[in-house]
């Protein structure tokens, strides 16, 4: 089935290149591809933004971290088997 | 230096005179982060119960976090902590820091989470590993982009506006609630992948080892979370 994606004109599109981007950062896209996606992201602004997005958010997420502490009853659980592993128990 | 530095705790003096000898092969270098919990750890082996309350709270967040995403409840998540510390304690000796302590210790969560599984006699062990959520649909709505009859097909109609001072604008408390929010709703996998990557910055060799993933599919499950909360900021920056 021929991919309607792949026109004569070999190119990534800017549907394709959505699909593209986890790849492209990861480092994992075959040497012609890359190529593709790189001489994209050179003629679509609107790529880049797309790209510049998806990386913005990616930095942003170890920010979604959250400092849980354990419960004062699990602490204090965890402490008495600290002290039974200390004494070789 | 961080507030640890600060309060000089016992532990940090114990440290100097516990050092293991250094091993022979060089990693790449160390951030402080790794170089502290390495200090907590030569601690640790020396008894020092200030190390282990220390580490236990620094790892807190991201142990419960690795078995909420081996789909754990509150309570059970809380559980299945505390068997990976006592774990942990058991297997201190063996412990070569081959890996870094947090990968160590997610190894043993998962391990502890599987067996807590068997014993429930659960038949999918981890609704994480179970399949689904890999490679259906588009991760962009196919209405933002140009049609077949369009002067540009496949080609944005609706394209992404540029966001400004993006860093300074999700760095705000409001928006690490919202990306929280929006991390929670994502479908299972995707989330556990997106957590231990990008939350909690393993690389994508451990998050295959924990997750039973290919690399494939671990990149497929990663781009479709990270795709989602793109577009779940876009809608709050843009709104």
């Amino acid at each position: 089935m021929p991919d309607r994606h792949h026109t004569e004109v070999e190119e990534v599109t800017c549907r394709e290149f959505v699909e593209l981007v986890t790849d492209y950062l990861e480092g994992a896209l075959p040497d012609r591809r890359l190529e593709l996606v790189e001489q994209h992201l050179v003629m679509c602004d609107w790529c880049k933004t797309y790209l510049e997005q998806f990386e913005a958010t990616v930095e942003a997420l170890p920010g979604a971290a959250e400092s849980e502490s354990p419960s004062r009853e699990a602490e204090r659980a965890l402490l008495a088997g600290f002290r039974e592993w200390r004494a070789g128990g | 230096m961080s507030a640890l530095a600060a309060e000089a705790p016992a532990w940090r003096y114990r440290a100097a005179c516990l050092e293991s000898p250094q091993p022979v092969e060089e990693k790449e270098p160390l951030t402080t982060h790794e170089r502290e919990d390495a200090e907590l750890l030569s601690a640790l082996r020396g008894g020092d119960e200030s190390a282990f309350t220390e580490l236990v709270r620094r790892y807190h967040g991201p142990l419960v976090h690795l078995a909420r995403s081996f789909g754990a409840g509150e309570a059970v998540a809380e559980e299945i902590v505390q068997e990976t510390w006592l774990g942990a304690l058991r297997g201190l000796d063996r412990f070569e820091q081959r890996s870094s302590l947090k990968t160590w210790l997610f190894g043993i969560l998962k391990n502890q989470a599987r067996a807590r599984a068997r014993r429930e006699r659960r038949t999918v062990p981890f609704s994480a590993f179970a399949g689904g959520e890999g490679s259906d649909g588009p991760t962009v709505a196919a209405e933002r982009f140009q049609g077949d009859g369009d002067n540009w097909p496949d080609h944005w109609a609706t394209p992404p506006r540029p966001w400004e001072d993006p860093h300074r604008r999700l760095a705000s408390l409001e928006a690490r609630e919202q990306l929280r929010s929006a991390i929670a709703a994502l479908p299972e996998r995707q989330r556990a992948v997106v957590t231990l990557r990008d939350v909690e910055g393993l690389d994508a060799a451990e998050v295959c080892e924990l997750l039973e993933l290919s690399e494939g599919n671990q990149r497929v499950l990663l781009h479709r979370g990270r795709a989602a909360m793109r577009s779940t900021l876009e809608g709050l920056i843009d709104a």
